[in-house]
């Protein structure tokens, strides 16, 4: 039989305890201003401060090793932390990537000397990664990739162009995967290495690229001779594919693959008020279901990952049904606001968060991993392929 | 994929594989299997797996109870065994042993309402009752002058119309003409209790089935060959399998959460309304997605009566219709998020 596993694991209570100190936490974030929870673009000027602030309570790297100013705690707790931030609209950006993806990159495989230099700062909430994978010509198809590393004396010169850098502009810290030799006939995913770039470096533009939605998150990044110390070189010379599988599974099964338009449920639920009718309650009770059932179906996978396991498939599937429910959830948001009174109080704020959920919803299906590349992992974990 | 280690649960399994295998059922031509499999099932304590030992039952818990139907599911099981246990169940909260034999559970709609007056008399119209004609005892909830009844009647006693449902399973009106009940007691369980119990029950069968249909679409895609390829090597194919593949995961993880809100809070509270109405929602969502793949990957094959696929598929849609269908839970469950305003629902949702 083909074995898909979702057990019913619910959060233990020292979980839910430490809900409780986020929501106090972001209560008081909001209540000095920092963000406005019903603001889906707010608090960016603010996500520096608000970085270091909640580095100084513990929560970011909260499950490295203490070695480096982690606290060693579990990956449940961490998802609590994570979800509460999400849903109440926090401007993480400064240390999500950091916390999610780079820094466990950096505790596997990074040298002593980097490990030390910088993890305890991102514990802090004082530095902020971004990650240099897609080029001009590779997205989708990582292995693709041509920005070269060449041998120097003690290093690498770097030389390319990566482009859709979210937040490259703003970032300390990338970590790019650049080509170190050519492909070989019987593996292309040979040749590709994982280095650590500050971004200071000399030698480093960011070009700015604006999106549909009026923000700023992408940027092209040219490398003219940069160079690289040889320390820099993370994990496996040529071997980049081999670590980058493990650690998707806890990119993927997040509770950010299916929150990311939550505030249009709740400016809908804002505008209905307490009795609607009968078609809106039904298109209300359904998305809760489904949210309810994705929410389960993440926390489920965080339980094996906590355990130990690898669920690659599970995960794929938690990211494949998550963010098309939550790129489709503002439009079924528009549906049913259809027959609402336009001059209700709620009906304004309503408008203008659904038009930044609705401009926001194709990208969602496309970044870290596109619907096409998990629906083949899933096939491939249902033995297909 | 049995993810239970319980050795009540395998042994299901193993006599629903012996016993009542789909497409031995089907090459058959009869309905002779189920003389050979409900007298073992009964024998090994099965039916009355929900009663507890002292009143005469297996006493098996709740959450291996579910495990049994969904491997029910899995075997795309047609005897009334997910009915006698919930029936079962019912008269337990009543104090009231279960008779051997066949049980059906009544009202299985959200709207019929059955009375017993003053003089204990039972009245009232019971539609689609599962396997209504196929049962010897009734276990029915009635409102009582002081409150919710169970009440235990005899089949005979009843006046019952025939229907099916999508599969071709009894799904039968009955008629209550003021019939005395065997026995009648008081219970904690209200109308609402027997309805979430009964669509977590159908929302584990659900689970079940969308979980053989996976199986088989994966293994015809394998085995079939078209345009000098198997099938599952196009990625047409593979990307709908996929998809299959996130439905069946979400029935799965509905159904496994809402039992065990059921084991754990029992049937009363926001937690049950939620994490059942969306296990019957998404499980409801996922027959009908789930339901077309299957068949699109099988083609015409999967379509003949001489194939077991529509054993699975048209029992997952049929029990959409059960205990409150996808509309139904989703009007109760968006009223009451609605009712609570925009702050509350999140709360809800992590508490879980």
């Amino acid at each position: 039989m083909t074995a898909l596993r979702f057990d019913p694991l619910r959060l233990p209570p020292h979980c839910q305890e430490l809900r409780q100190e986020v929501r106090a936490f972001l209560a008081d974030e909001i209540a000095a201003g920092t963000f406005d929870p019903h603001h889906p673009e707010g608090g960016a000027a603010n996500a520096d401060a608000f970085s270091r602030r909640v580095g100084a309570r513990g929560w970011i790297g909260m499950t490295w090793p203490k070695a480096y100013g982690g606290q060693e705690r579990s990956f449940l707790e961490r998802y609590v932390v994570t979800e509460e931030m999400r849903v109440a609209n926090a401007p993480t950006r400064r240390f999500f990537v950091v916390d999610r993806q780079s820094g466990p990159t950096l505790i596997r495989y990074a040298s002593e000397a980097i490990k030390r230099n910088i993890l305890p700062r991102a514990v802090r909430g004082e530095v902020s990664f971004c990650i240099g994978m897609s080029e001009p010509g590779s997205g989708s198809d990582l292995f693709a990739a041509k920005t070269k590393a060449t041998r120097t004396d003690g290093g690498w010169l770097i030389n390319g162009t990566k482009i859709w850098t979210s937040n490259a502009h703003q970032s300390d810290y990338m970590i790019g995967l650049f080509r170190t030799s050519q492909p070989t006939r019987e593996n292309r995913r040979h040749g590709l290495t994982s280095f650590l770039v500050d971004m200071t470096t000399p030698g480093i533009v960011c070009n700015p690229i604006g999106q549909m939605t009026g923000h700023r998150e992408f940027n092209e990044v040219v490398f003219t001779d940069v160079f690289l110390p040889d320390d820099n070189v993370i994990g496996e010379l040529d071997g980049a594919w081999k670590q980058a599988t493990s650690e998707l599974a806890y990119e993927r099964s997040g509770p950010e693959r299916f929150l990311e338009t939550y505030g249009a449920l709740d400016a809908l639920l804002r505008a209905v008020g307490p009795e609607p009718d009968v078609r809106t309650a039904a298109g209300i009770g359904r998305l809760v279901a489904q949210l309810h059932t994705l929410r389960r179906m993440s926390v489920s996978v965080a339980g094996m990952l906590e355990a130990g396991r690898e669920p690659v498939v599970e995960a794929a599937i938690v990211k494949d049904v998550g963010t098309l429910w939550e790129q489709a959830l503002p439009q079924r948001a528009r549906e049913l606001s259809a027959f609402l009174e336009p001059d209700d109080a709620n009906h304004e704020s309503f408008e203008k968060r659904l038009a930044f959920y609705l401009k926001t919803a194709p990208k969602l299906t496309i970044q870290g991993g596109t619907t096409e590349i998990l629906r083949g992992i899933i096939a491939r974990g249902l033995g297909l392929r | 994929m049995p993810d239970t280690d319980s050795f009540i649960v395998e042994t299901a399994e193993r006599m629903f594989a012996d016993l009542a295998d789909p497409q031995t059922i089907i090459h058959a031509r009869s309905d002779d299997w189920k003389g050979t499999l409900w007298p073992r099932l009964q024998e090994v304590g099965l039916t009355l797996a929900w009663v507890p030992e002292a009143q005469g039952g297996a006493g098996v818990s709740l959450d291996e109870g579910f495990g049994i139907l969904r491997a029910a599911g899995r075997a795309a099981l047609s005897v009334p065994l997910a009915e006698t246990l919930v029936a079962g169940w019912l008269l337990a909260r009543a104090g009231i042993a279960a008779p051997a034999g066949a049980m059906s559970v009544a009202p299985s709609r959200p709207r019929d309402d059955l009375v017993v007056d003053s003089a204990r008399r039972l009245s009232g119209t019971a539609r689609k009752v599962p396997f209504g004609r196929d049962a010897d005892h009734l276990a029915v909830l009635a409102a009582g002058p002081d409150g919710p009844l169970v009440c235990l009647v005899r089949a005979s006693d009843v006046r019952i119309g025939h229907d099916v449902n999508l599969a071709g399973e009894p799904s039968d009106t009955i008629d209550f003409p003021g019939v005395t009940p065997v026995q009648a007691a008081t219970t904690d369980v209200d109308r609402d209790g027997l309805l979430l119990m009964g669509a977590a029950v159908r929302a584990q069968q659900i689970a079940g089935a969308l979980e053989a249909m996976l199986d088989l679409s994966v293994r015809y895609a394998t085995e079939r060959v078209a345009f000098e390829k198997q099938i599952s090597k196009f990625q047409a194919v593979q990307h709908n399998l996929a998809k299959l593949g996130g439905e069946v995961a979400a029935a799965v993880a509905a159904a496994a959460s809402a039992a065990d809100t059921v084991r754990e809070g029992g049937l009363t509270g926001e937690a049950a309304l939620l994490e059942v109405a969306a296990a019957k929602i998404r499980g409801g969502e996922a027959a009908e997605t789930g339901a077309a793949i299957a068949h699109q990957v099988h083609g015409a094959i999967g379509f003949t009566d001489e194939h077991v696929l529509h054993r699975f598929t048209l029992r997952a849609l049929g029990w959409r219709d059960d205990f409150g269908n996808e509309s139904y839970w989703s009007v109760r469950l968006g009223e009451f998020v609605a009712r609570q305003g925009a702050d509350e629902l999140w709360p809800l949702l992590a508490s879980r």
